[in-house]
């Protein structure tokens, strides 16, 4: 056992499909910044809001005002220099630091997806991308290298591997398979598609779709890494991708995915692509092809590989911490990010919050609107961390207002998945003697339903 | 490649297949298994919105036309067929109001024709002057429904007053500014669904942010939540104070009109939930029967019913006001804020419970989602 392991570290491929890795990589990031940019973004979702929630822990992590464009700026060019392969290491370091401080300023714009790029951008760190087609493999000859350690590539892979399973894994309840939500309430709106219009709004299309996403999810892994059913899988990545563009706001996700599956083919596939990229750009390609394999020195492989050991046993066992949390997960959403539930849950909530004058018992009812962009409003609205935090956020508004003896209460209803919307927090207790942490949140109303499954 | 193409080929196959077949099955309209949006927009449209265009252009062109009478001679007689022609116009304007898309929104519709408490120190000022220009939007709160109310109620306490301050030219042509310009922005919006923009609307079916039910649902909702409940009955109660403030009441000078106004607009809202035609009781497409087909069964009761119970207890609480919203707020303000809790009851089942069913999302960020 321990003698394969030790065989199979000291394995070699091609450097190839890690090289078309980063430089689709590095491209699709920077068309993401720009378009970001370009839809204005930047400025309706970072420079806009009067306040910004934080992730538990980065409270530090804030928009620097103008000068946040210069951290989509840092990102972009950092992406650009990744896609080129040029000072490979630092671009990738200044990119992962510069994407994730963007995700972490707001939590209200958190998305599986970018939190995929993060530690996908964290991981590529200590993978080689730049041994080969790259401008630094081009500049220096001793950097350039045409075989190296077949875990760098297959650490992609797992990372792959381990999203699609777990969200598929995540649609194991019975809501998804049984009540086919909340693609019932999604799918008929979609009525103005050409073709499928119609199909859109047959329950038994809601179910059919339920039922293929979820078995999609578990298999495409398999399918992807067992040559024989290989192409057929990548032809299915591309389909489920690119329904899911048509038929939801996701942005350059799909493109992303469909081109890290690519990941999965043999490396005359990437060789295949770099050939007809060098011949556009008019790249001397065999420049590359020097039959050398890429040996870490034994202390930078030593913690490089402990590192991604470390990484990849967060990755594994982060999904599973809701199982510590009481009440449903779905409800209460303590333990719902960063575990590959992607489109899971059609939630919308309201909050009306009060304030209180504890002595004199005066109390006002806050217009959100005030305070809180709509998109903010509307994140707020169903997730308790979001809804402490902005209580204490008013608290401290309406205490330098000059009120006294404030207390915060809300009376918030939520709808889950097509249910009723039910009362949420309890409206009897003062938010502000909560604060945020990562035990229980016990101002939370238990829910008045059961959804089975994982 | 082989493989490829032959895959494509049964794939496209079977596409086909389920498509044409769809087709066959399903009339486009009415059938069990479809909702027709662009027959419920067609009816919003045609049964709905334009009648009562129609209707309140009627109004403010009569009321403009008593307005000249009165300014042209300044009469008590005249000041009181003035006042029938602006409450008409005034209830009239709750049938239209909530439709602030299209022209309306264009020209903040709304905002130009119902902006109170309006500002009665600066109309004054700006009649002293003769320097105004009322289509600047800082003068919402100078014009519009409330400075009319102002202008023919407020001024003085006895009618004979109020006539004798109409021998001003002064305030003559104030008041016939006014009268006018809510008669010309009514025209231009009534004009705009007369013309293209009905053929826009109806066509416009798509379920982006962009498209007619997305957007006219979230113009709907931010009326019943923000110029209803919050406009109407919050305000003035000092929900969002912890202040009674009995200045905000709409209409504020006329004696006895402002549950009037509140309970048409309630009724409006419903009325048009139900797909109800403008003066008449027959119904067409509507958010009912589309929540109805869109099959939202709750707690054993179907939304729709839900929604239109909680219309019949707000409309049942509001027959315990005082005519005057005004004296409620000053004599017993717990009765407005009863109304407020019945109508934020409702705003939880429309913008909660409604949106999500119809699967319209509440904000126009439009960010990625995952």
């Amino acid at each position: 056992m321990r003698l394969q392991i030790n065989k199979y570290f000291n394995s070699y491929t091609e450097a190839a499909p890690l090289a078309v890795f980063r430089l689709f990589f590095g491209s699709m990031m920077l068309a993401s910044i720009i378009r970001f940019w370009l839809n204005g973004w930047i400025e309706k979702l970072y420079i806009n809001p009067k306040l910004f929630f934080s992730y538990y822990g980065f409270e530090w992590v804030k928009p620097l005002g103008d000068f946040t464009y210069l951290i989509f700026i840092l990102c972009g060019v950092s992406a650009f220099f990744v896609a080129i392969g040029y000072k490979y290491r630092l671009f990738i370091i200044s990119f992962f630091l510069s994407f994730t401080y963007i995700e972490l300023m707001d939590k209200t714009t958190y998305l599986n997806h970018y939190y995929f790029i993060s530690i996908l951008s964290f991981l590529m760190i200590f993978l080689p991308a730049n041994a080969y087609f790259s401008l630094d493999a081009w500049k220096d000859p001793k950097k350039a290298f045409q075989q190296i350690p077949a875990w760098c590539i297959d650490s992609l892979k797992l990372l792959l591997a381990i999203v699609y399973f777990y969200a598929g894994l995540a649609k194991l309840n019975s809501d998804w398979l049984l009540r086919a939500m909340p693609l019932k309430i999604w799918l008929p709106s979609k009525y103005d598609l050409p073709l499928l219009g119609n199909l859109m709004q047959q329950e038994w299309v809601h179910y059919a779709f339920s039922w293929s996403g979820m078995l999609y999810d578990l298999t495409i892994p398999f399918l992807l890494l067992w040559r024989k059913t290989r192409f057929f899988a990548f032809l299915l990545v591309v389909i489920f991708h690119v329904m899911t563009r048509v038929l939801f706001p996701i942005g350059m996700f799909p493109y992303v995915m469909i081109v890290s599956a690519l990941i999965f083919f043999s490396p005359k596939v990437h060789h295949k692509i770099l050939r007809k990229i060098s011949s556009f750009f008019g790249i001397n390609k065999s420049k590359f092809d020097n039959s050398l394999g890429l040996v870490f020195q034994p202390v930078k492989r030593k913690i490089f590989l402990s590192v991604v050991a470390v990484f990849f046993f967060i990755q594994i066992l982060l999904p599973w911490r809701y199982l510590a949390y009481p009440g449903e997960l779905f409800w209460t959403e303590e333990g719902f990010r960063f575990s590959w539930r992607v489109m899971l849950i059609e939630k919308a909530g309201y909050s009306q919050f009060k304030i209180v004058d504890s002595e004199s018992g005066r109390r006002f009812y806050v217009d959100n609107s005030d305070f809180l962009t709509p998109f903010q409003e509307k994140q707020m609205s169903f997730q308790p961390d979001f809804m402490l935090q902005y209580a204490h956020f008013l608290a401290e508004h309406f205490r330098k207002d000059g009120h006294k003896n404030i207390e915060v209460y809300v009376e918030n209803y939520v709808a889950l998945n097509g249910r009723k919307s039910a009362p949420y927090i309890d409206p009897e207790l003062n938010l502000l003697n909560f604060d945020d942490s990562f035990k229980h949140k016990s101002f939370i109303l238990p829910f008045q339903d059961e959804i089975k499954g994982l | 490649m082989i493989k490829i193409s032959k895959f494509l080929f049964l794939a496209l196959f079977v596409f086909a297949a389920c498509t044409s077949d769809n087709d066959g099955e399903e009339p486009i309209s009415g059938g069990e298994n479809s909702f027709d949006r662009k027959a419920m927009l067609a009816n919003w449209a045609d049964n709905i919105i334009v009648p009562s265009f129609e209707n309140f252009a009627s109004s403010t062109q009569n009321l403009q036309e008593k307005t000249n009478s009165f300014t042209t001679d300044p009469s008590e007689g005249n000041l009181v067929q003035l006042r029938a022609a602006y409450k008409k116009a005034y209830l009239d304007f709750q049938t239209v109001s909530m439709f602030e898309i299209g022209k309306a929104e264009e020209l903040n519709y709304r905002n130009f024709l119902n902006t109170y408490p309006t500002n009665v120190s600066a109309i004054i000022n700006k009649i002293e002057s003769g320097d105004y220009n009322l289509t600047l939007p800082s003068t919402y709160n100078e014009q519009g429904f409330p400075a009319l109310d102002l202008l023919i109620n407020g001024l003085a306490d006895s009618d004979q007053e109020i006539v004798n301050i109409y021998s001003s030219e002064k305030y003559k042509s104030y008041l016939l500014d006014v009268s006018k310009r809510i008669n010309n922005l009514t025209s231009e919006v009534n004009a705009s669904w007369q013309g293209t923009f009905r053929d826009n609307f109806v066509n416009n079916t798509s379920s982006s942010s962009t498209g007619s039910v997305d957007k006219f649902t979230n113009d709907y909702v931010l009326y019943f939540e923000k110029f209803l409940r919050s406009g109407k009955i919050g305000f003035p109660a000092g929900v969002f104070t912890g202040e009674p403030s009995p200045g905000n009441v709409e209409a504020l000078y006329s004696q006895d009109l402002s549950k009037e106004l509140y309970i048409k607009s309630v009724k409006s809202v419903q009325d048009f939930f139900n797909g109800k035609y403008y003066a008449s009781s027959q119904t067409g497409p509507s958010y009912k029967q589309y929540l109805d087909y869109l099959d939202s069964m709750k707690d054993g009761q179907i939304l729709s019913t839900l929604i239109n119970n909680q219309f019949d207890t707000i409309l049942s609480q509001a027959t315990g006001l005082d005519q005057s919203l005004k004296s409620q707020v000053q004599t017993n303000n717990t009765v407005m804020l009863q109304a407020f809790d019945e109508l934020q009851k409702e705003v939880i089942l429309l913008k909660v419970d409604m949106m999500q069913s119809l699967s319209i999302s509440v904000d126009y960020v439009d960010s990625d989602g995952d």
